[in-house]
């Protein structure tokens, strides 16, 4: 369905140049990251703030730009720089943003809004029926048909992210980018806006991608999490068994850092020392040695690759002591 | 009677009726219409200023006079005879040439409201679509904007206009389009701001992912986002381009006699005020106050009806 291969994503700095002649600093915002996904599936896109996970979404988008690697949606790869492919790929591919009342104009009442996609994407629609369409999704998402002429202004952030959700949904993509969209929410509504999404991706079959920093929410949604450090992956695994057993040392940490819902649990967040390198200069090695707990002097020097084990895939050299298991769900890796 | 009034209240019909008003919200500018009618100066300006139009459009019939015909029964004794009268029919007195004044003021009206009207809102229109497309864009489109900008602000429009007007004559037509030209920065700084910080809106990705165009993005679904701020500046620009053109009147490089403006009649009349004409200046000038007080009041109106909280 949706396949990225070795993405990354570059930006350049005007801020750092010395002269005005003198080249920009380049800051490297995602570094390689794979992943695919089947329709009805969810993959959770989980990493600290600043990690690269919404470039990584908003680059599949075709928000920003791609510097490199390839994106195939439903077995054509996706060309950036042509029209056509674009809009193919908007038709198939739409996303729900992270500030629930911003992602709205404040100008459009939000029957507006919400036909605007089908008139973009079903151009040969009857205007009534685009109209019908757009009502007949709000009311799916829980908004009575009998607001639609009122303004985003008049909703709670909540109901403003299920208008949100109604719009990206409305021309019947086949995959949903969703870009932190609950983390601006109260956790009641949380809950219940992740509800609707696992609703409506069970009844038109929708593959998710679910980027939040939140794991507790991931966990919920997702079926497999994959972890972001400094924009490159560093371990992807089923949710439960990432969960459970993490692999990689960054997602231990990252892990043992989510608060449990129980006044009487204490936790024990492993701190990280050490410092995050600058994305301007990374270094050759892994990304995560200079503050890993584990680090070798091998880890500065070489880039470890990424190692198959448990059904888990994680770019750690920790790893090559454990034997290589044949696991017959990794195998078209 | 109140047990009617309780059915009535408790009725089926009466709730739907109510319902169905409250889903039907405002729009935000039949908001602010609601909140400008509320405000009474602004409202008692907008007749005000009706009036004046009204005044520089039809007062023609009612005058005995053209603005450009000399009174020779007057003009040796204006000082005795030149006054405001009702049997000669000069309603306003005659100007220092033994021309009727209420034609001149009328004359002069129009072009003042005209060049304010038209040379007003055009350069704000130029100003905030500049604004918006430097704001929007953005890298080297804005710095070469901003740049002619700054730049032209060092330039002294008077020294501008008596150049431009030297090679092109003086005419009401060259008049707005130097004005125009004079004031194409209005608005660009206010209008560039707003754009900046709405285009890193979520909405304008929204509209992105629809695969809408640059264009549409900035004219449908910006350009509603930043129709409060250019309406606000319009109001204040029209009667700043009045003042500039009274300004240059009054100096003397306005329009080209006999056609004349409320800044050239003032002029004409501030002249003369020492030999006890006074009615050539209370006249224009009187005219001249009523115009910019209303326009500043309307101006006042609208920035509290359009108000930028979020609505």
């Amino acid at each position: 369905m949706l396949a990225v291969q070795n993405a990354h994503v570059e930006f350049r700095v005007a801020q750092t140049k010395k002269w005005p002649w003198s080249p920009a600093g380049v800051v490297h915002a995602v570094n390689g990251v794979s992943f695919d996904l089947e329709p009805g599936q969810t993959i959770g896109i989980v990493g600290e703030s600043g990690c690269g996970k919404s470039t990584l979404i908003r680059s599949v988008a075709g928000l920003t730009p791609l510097a490199s690697g390839t994106v195939t949606l439903d077995g054509e790869r996706v060309q950036y720089d042509n029209r056509a492919s674009m809009q193919r790929l908007r038709a198939t591919m739409q996303m729900i943003f992270q500030d629930p009342i911003a992602s709205l104009n404040p100008r459009m009442t939000i029957r507006e809004i919400v036909t605007e996609p089908l008139s973009f994407f079903r151009p040969e629609m009857h205007i009534d029926k685009r109209k019908a369409a757009a009502l007949a999704m709000l009311e799916r998402v829980g908004i009575p048909p009998a607001q639609a002429n009122r303004f985003p202004h008049e909703f709670s952030g909540g109901q403003c992210q299920r208008i949100g959700i109604a719009r990206s949904l409305v021309a019947e993509p086949k995959v949903l980018l969703c870009d932190e969209p609950v983390s601006a929410l109260d956790v009641s509504v949380q809950a219940q806006v992740v509800n609707l999404l696992k609703e409506l991706q069970r009844e038109m079959g929708l593959a998710l991608v679910f980027v939040a920093h939140d794991l507790g929410v991931v966990r919920h949604i997702s079926d497999e999490v994959l972890v972001m450090y400094m924009g490159a992956q560093m371990e992807r695994a089923p949710a439960a068994d990432l969960v459970r057993a993490p692999k990689h040392p960054y997602a231990q940490a990252l892990l043992s850092a989510v608060p449990i819902p129980d006044p009487t649990v204490r936790i024990a967040p492993q701190m990280l020392e050490g410092d995050l390198p600058s994305p301007m200069e990374l270094p050759p090695g892994c990304l995560f040695a200079s503050r890993c707990p584990h680090a070798m002097t091998k880890c500065a020097n070489a880039k470890p690759p990424m190692l198959h084990r448990d059904g888990h895939e994680a770019a750690c050299f920790l790893l090559e002591d454990t034997p290589e298991e044949l696991d017959a769900s990794l195998e078209h890796h | 009677m109140i047990g009617a009034v309780k059915r009535r209240l408790n009725s089926a019909a009466f709730a739907d009726e109510r319902a169905g008003e409250m889903v039907a919200s405002r729009s935000f500018w039949a908001d602010a219409g609601r909140r400008f009618l509320r405000n009474r100066m602004a409202v008692f300006s907008v007749g005000m200023l009706s009036v004046l139009i009204l005044f520089a459009i039809v007062g023609n019939l009612f005058s005995r006079w053209s603005f450009e015909e000399i009174d020779w029964n007057v003009l040796g004794r204006i000082k005795e005879d030149g006054g405001p009268s009702l049997e000669n029919g000069h309603w306003f007195g005659v100007d220092e040439l033994g021309r009727d004044l209420y034609a001149r003021v009328v004359q002069g009206t129009r072009t003042s409201l005209l060049v304010g009207f038209i040379a007003g809102p055009v350069s704000v229109l130029l100003g905030a679509t500049l604004g918006a497309l430097a704001g929007y864009y953005g890298g080297r489109f804005d710095r070469t904007v901003l740049g002619a900008y700054t730049i032209w602000l060092a330039i002294p429009y008077i020294i501008f206009f008596v150049v431009w007007q030297a090679f092109f004559g003086r005419s009401m037509s060259q008049m707005i389009l130097v004005i125009i030209l004079v004031n194409w920065t209005a608005g660009l700084l206010l209008v560039r701001g707003q754009v900046m910080m709405l285009k890193n809106r979520e909405f304008v990705d929204a509209a992105r992912m629809l695969g809408m165009s640059d264009f549409a993005i900035i004219f449908r679904h910006l350009a509603p986002n930043v129709l409060w701020v250019v309406v606000i500046y319009t109001s204040l620009v029209i009667p700043e381009v009045i003042m500039m053109e009274s300004l240059v009147s009054f100096l003397g490089v306005g329009i080209q006699e006999p056609n004349t403006s409320l800044g050239a009649l003032l002029s004409e009349g501030a002249s003369t005020m020492t030999f006890g004409t006074l009615w050539q200046l209370g006249f224009p000038a009187a005219v001249f106050v009523l115009a910019q007080v209303s326009l500043f009041y309307i101006g006042d109106g609208l920035r509290d009806a359009l108000d930028p909280k979020e609505r």
